[in-house]
């Protein structure tokens, strides 16, 4: 569950990456973390395969129910820290305009 | 238990060589400039290497963060020494390592083939808009 919600992150990433009205938002760090982090949940997965079996893709509901609730608490990371780069590099400028702003004051 | 410190290791190194490499770039580029050789200047490559190697780096240091919370959020990883639950008995250490060794190499390899296919890609791409910016 975790490498699903992962790998949906990251395709959504990369498209909103992909259009060209995000040009501003800095996205290639959030699409670089997701398909990391993806990447390697996909070996992870494949070792847990080797050991289950076709039981990998039945786990017992409040394991998925874990899995899930880190999967979104893994997303959420990614977001923070993308948003701290964001604000950290600036790149259209609206922080450093927003503290000119704020010293004219 | 600790797989992700293989690609962690790796990110090590290879941010350091992407660091080298920009450096040394960056001086060529600089000598070019002071010789006046626009030619060559103009000739050279738009997607060098040491931006090749920070898209692996990224891509590495973006994954072993997220796996690194993964572990936390299993009582895997402690903010107390020693840090990994496992290196507390010499059994655990055992299966630890078999890990790293297993799955942790496999996380750095299918990574890095992802990252060579990805620059493979870009290669060609950059190639042929080249080709077809000469045809016009």
């Amino acid at each position: 569950m975790t490498l699903l919600i992962t790998v949906f992150a990251a395709v959504f990433a990369t498209v909103k990456w992909y259009s060209r009205e995000n040009n501003g938002l800095n996205l290639a760090p959030l699409c670089f973390m997701f398909w990391g982090a993806s990447l390697m949940w996909l070996a992870d997965a494949i070792f847990e395969y080797m050991e289950l079996g076709a039981d990998y893709f039945t786990p017992a509901l409040a394991d998925m129910v874990n899995d899930a609730y880190l999967g979104l608490s893994v997303v959420a990371l990614a977001l923070v820290v993308w948003l701290v780069i964001l604000l950290v590099k600036d790149p259209q400028g609206t922080v450093r305009a927003a503290l000119r702003k704020g010293k004219a004051n | 238990m600790a797989c992700f410190l293989v690609p962690a290791a790796e990110a090590a190194v290879v941010t350091i060589a992407a660091h080298s490499l920009e450096l040394a770039e960056q001086k060529k580029a600089q000598r070019l400039t002071l010789s006046g050789d626009h030619t060559a200047l103009a000739e050279q490559n738009p997607l060098p290497w040491s931006r090749k190697l920070k898209w692996l780096t990224y891509l590495l240091w973006g994954g072993v963060l997220l796996l690194a919370f993964e572990h936390v959020w299993h009582g895997e990883v402690t903010p107390w020494f020693p840090f990994l639950t496992a290196a507390a008995n010499p059994v655990d250490m055992a299966a630890m390592f078999q890990e790293m060794a297993t799955v942790g190499v496999t996380m750095a390899v299918i990574v890095t083939a992802v990252w060579a296919v990805l620059v493979a890609c870009a290669s060609l791409l950059l190639k042929r808009s080249d080709r077809a910016e000469l045809a016009r």
